[in-house]
């Protein structure tokens, strides 16, 4: 393809320099993000008490395959729990979307978070968006290279505490920093380490909102789940432009009657609303899929409209239904709607099923295989034998002890070789054979049987029904 | 990006279809390219370390020493060689099977080191048991005895059942693995004529209750016991076979040889025994062991076959 002249191939990210706002949605999310780090980078920390594993309330432990969530101890086999979990938050994220738009990109979502913190040390150490600009565009000194580099340092540190945060999930948290500054930590730390901090320092503190933009996909199927009810941060141009559209409060444009007569709108074109936003657009364009609703230009407006004495809600949350009418009314969360209710419907069910499912778990897992090749096996004496493997998984957190017996047969049948009684140690699980003999007779009419197995220190008793197979006259 | 004023209008390639379809020109963010480039830097250091263009009848190796991989070979005479190659699939291969050995060993050391009952009442050494068994008995026993050990009739003994034709304890099994087993039975059909072998072949039907002529086994039982045919010298006084010399025992329901529970009426089993006494048969033979196997993968695959499968006594 020939090049046009004068045009590059590529096109380089526009630096986006933020001005700080104080304002309800400031709060809201500074809240958000205060407990959000408390509770990631605390919880490793927070000590609990266990017998088979360390210490920790929190801890994935990929070595012996289980996941210890404060009492409650996940194994692999629990798998579809995960999978309700997953279900559970995409439908909340429908939910949510369906009724105020994008609030995870705004408020939640850790690209939002770890970027505004990063937002928040330059500002610390750059000062405001003026000095920050200026800063930027002055030529390389002293004073730019501390300053640049103090504020890129303060972001790789919050980078690398918050990739040695990840992997502390995985192990033992204090052995774990012990060890790795000390260099006799696993390799595989290291490296997770190392990966987690070169892409959190990436993400937030350079590319920030190229990731909402190029590289995350939440962010442009959420715009599906907008209908117009649905709650978004709107501009109201029809009172921001009015007649002759905005303009600056030059002499004579200054009160609100004034711009009214002279058909001005109350947007008084400050830009502040532009300069707070962290995407970089002006939500005066309309909606547009750069925006993560993060709220700073209702509050970067709300500001200003104080400042000048007009009434609040120039730029809001609200509904496309609600602005196209033709007597705006309050904005409200509109719920009843179908789809809306359809997805609490989704998430209260799938919420119920997973509570019940982990109210139920069981402490002994067993499972009984029926070895099938040979199916059974005709004796010296005429009489049958199947054979089983029993497969016991002790889910508790002590060493446990198994008997192993028989129903609905004479006990003497079974045979468990040295197994009758087995220890199993906490958190593993166990194959065991098991023989069983029936005489002939006794095989013609039995062809199932329960397999009991105890659990001695509480005497809890699982039964397993199984076949007894042998050859049959009808067969 | 309107905040510093620089719209970038979109360019069109200037193609233009069905009156107003255009194509947009829209120049990539240059991160996006900057990655492209680099795919390109990466692919010369894979090429430094990797084998990768192909040059006639060979290929590059990358660059010597480099990226070089040393394991040990077994060869086909025990004998251990190192062999140093360039990085390639077979010796990456060759490498993790070592490592798979290496740690295989220390259970194998275990089941070595202790008695065969020790190792049967070890649960957690049986899970290895259960499961090396299994690999090593579908390799070397399964062509024979089944894939479950069931054996087939008119061919290899079952291993799952209660009868033991060279006996059924650990160390029977480990003798019968290492040394193999020659089993075989002479013909008689120059010593008993036709009637005869039909007596002795009734009295051999009635030793385990199937169908028989109580008349003609009566005659056999003679037969049975005299010293013109001789059977009980291998099959002993009782018929009960010899463990010691692998003769089977006449008196329980399981046949090996004969196929008498295949056979639907009491003629075809008639049939099937007297046949097998005129012919004799010869085909009882388990090969040995002891030169493919290792003396610990014997113990295990003994403890497998008595325990794993069940049939040990």
């Amino acid at each position: 393809m020939p090049e046009q002249a004068g045009k590059s191939s590529y096109q380089k990210q526009i630096p986006i320099v933020t001005r700080s706002v104080k304002g309800q949605f400031r709060r809201f999310k500074t809240a958000v993000m205060v407990l959000a780090y408390s509770v990631y980078f605390l919880l490793p920390w927070m000590p609990w008490h266990r017998v088979s594993a360390a210490s920790q309330a929190i801890l994935f432990d990929l070595t012996s395959r289980r996941f210890f969530i404060f009492d409650l101890i996940v194994y692999p086999q629990d798998i579809f729990w995960l999978a309700m979990l997953l279900f559970i938050a995409a439908a909340l994220l429908f939910f949510v979307t369906g009724l105020v738009g994008r609030a995870w990109c705004g408020y939640f979502c850790f690209q939002t978070l770890w970027s505004d913190l990063f937002i928040q040390i330059e500002h610390l150490i750059q000062g405001e968006r003026p000095a920050r600009l200026r800063l930027k565009n002055q030529a390389w000194n002293l004073e730019k290279v501390f300053k640049i580099g103090l504020s890129h340092a303060l972001m790789i540190l919050v980078s690398f505490w918050t990739a040695v945060t990840f992997v502390c999930y995985f192990s033992y948290a204090p052995l774990f920093v012990q060890d790795f500054f000390s260099g006799t930590a696993a390799s595989g730390g290291y490296f997770a380490v190392l990966v987690l901090t070169i892409s959190t320092y990436v993400a937030a503190g350079i590319a920030r909102e190229q990731i909402c933009l190029f590289a995350c996909p939440y962010a442009r199927f959420q715009g599906v789940m907008y209908e117009a009810d649905t709650l978004a941060v709107t501009y109201d141009a029809k009172r921001g432009e009015g007649l002759k559209g905005r303009t600056i409060p030059i002499q004579g444009l200054k009160t609100h009657e004034d711009r009214t007569k002279a058909g001005h709108g109350d947007c008084i074109d400050c830009g502040f609303c532009v300069q707070v936003c962290p995407t970089g657009i002006d939500i005066r364009n309309g909606l547009q899929y750069q925006c993560i609703s993060c709220g700073l230009c209702i509050d970067a407006c709300d500001s200003i409209m104080d400042s000048v004495g007009y009434p609040r809600g120039l730029i809001r949350y609200d509904s496309e239904t609600n602005l196209k009418s033709e007597v705006p009314s309050q904005p409200k969360m509109m719920w009843k709607r179908f789809k809306v209710l359809g997805y609490a419907l989704a998430i209260l069910s799938m919420t119920a099923l997973l509570f019940y499912n982990i109210g139920t778990r069981t402490t002994t897992e067993v499972s009984i295989q029926k070895v099938r090749q040979p199916l059974y096996v005709m004796l010296s004496d005429g009489s049958f034998r199947n054979r089983y493997v029993i497969h016991i998984v002790n889910k508790t957190e002590a060493d446990e002890i198994y008997a192993i017996d028989v129903e609905g047969i004479s006990p003497r049948s079974l045979d468990m070789h040295f197994f009758k009684q087995v220890s199993i140690k906490a958190g593993k699980g166990l194959n065991m054979n098991a023989t069983v003999n029936l005489s002939a007779e006794e095989a013609s009419k039995i062809n199932k049987f329960n397999f009991l197995i105890t659990r001695a220190s509480t005497g809890e008793v699982i039964k397993v029904e199984t076949n007894f197979n042998s050859p049959r006259e009808h067969d | 990006m309107s905040q510093d004023n620089k719209k970038v209008t979109p360019q069109t390639t200037g193609h233009v279809w069905d009156d107003d379809l255009e194509e947009l020109d829209n120049p990539l963010p240059r991160w996006w390219i900057w990655g492209f480039y680099i795919t390109f830097a990466f692919a010369i250091v894979y090429w430094l370390f990797y084998p990768a263009w192909p040059v006639g009848s060979t290929y590059t190796k990358g660059v010597a020493g480099l990226n070089n991989v040393t394991y040990v070979a077994t060869k086909v005479d025990g004998s251990q060689e190192t062999k140093t190659t360039h990085w390639n699939m077979r010796s990456k291969l060759m490498v993790e099977m070592n490592q798979l050995k290496a740690e295989q060993k220390q259970y194998f050391d275990k089941v070595a080191s202790k008695s065969f009952e020790e190792v049967a009442k070890d649960p957690e050494l049986m899970q290895f048991v259960n499961s090396a068994g299994k690999t090593l008995f579908a390799t070397n026993c399964a062509p024979c005895h089944q894939a479950g050990g069931q054996g087939k009739v008119k061919f290899s003994p079952n291993l799952t059942d209660d009868h033991w034709q060279y006996g059924g304890a650990y160390e029977n099994i480990q003798t019968t693995i290492i040394a193999g087993r020659n089993g075989m039975m002479p013909s008689f059909k120059a010593i008993l004529n036709d009637e005869e072998l039909t007596q002795v072949s009734n009295y051999v039907l009635s030793l385990s209750g199937e169908p028989h002529n109580a008349d003609a086994a009566k005659l056999g039982d003679a037969i049975f016991h005299g010293d013109k045919a001789g059977c009980y010298a291998c099959h002993g006084v009782d018929a009960k076979g010899n463990p010691a010399i692998g003769s089977a025992n006449l008196t329980d329901k399981i046949w090996l040889w004969p196929d008498v529970l295949g056979a639907k009426t009491p003629e075809a089993k008639l049939t099937e025994v007297k046949t097998l006494i005129y012919d004799g048969m010869n085909k009882g033979v388990m090969p040995l062991w002891s030169t493919r196997l290792q003396p610990e993968q014997i113990k295990l695959l003994t403890v497998y076959v008595h325990d794993s499968l069940g049939g040990g006594k």
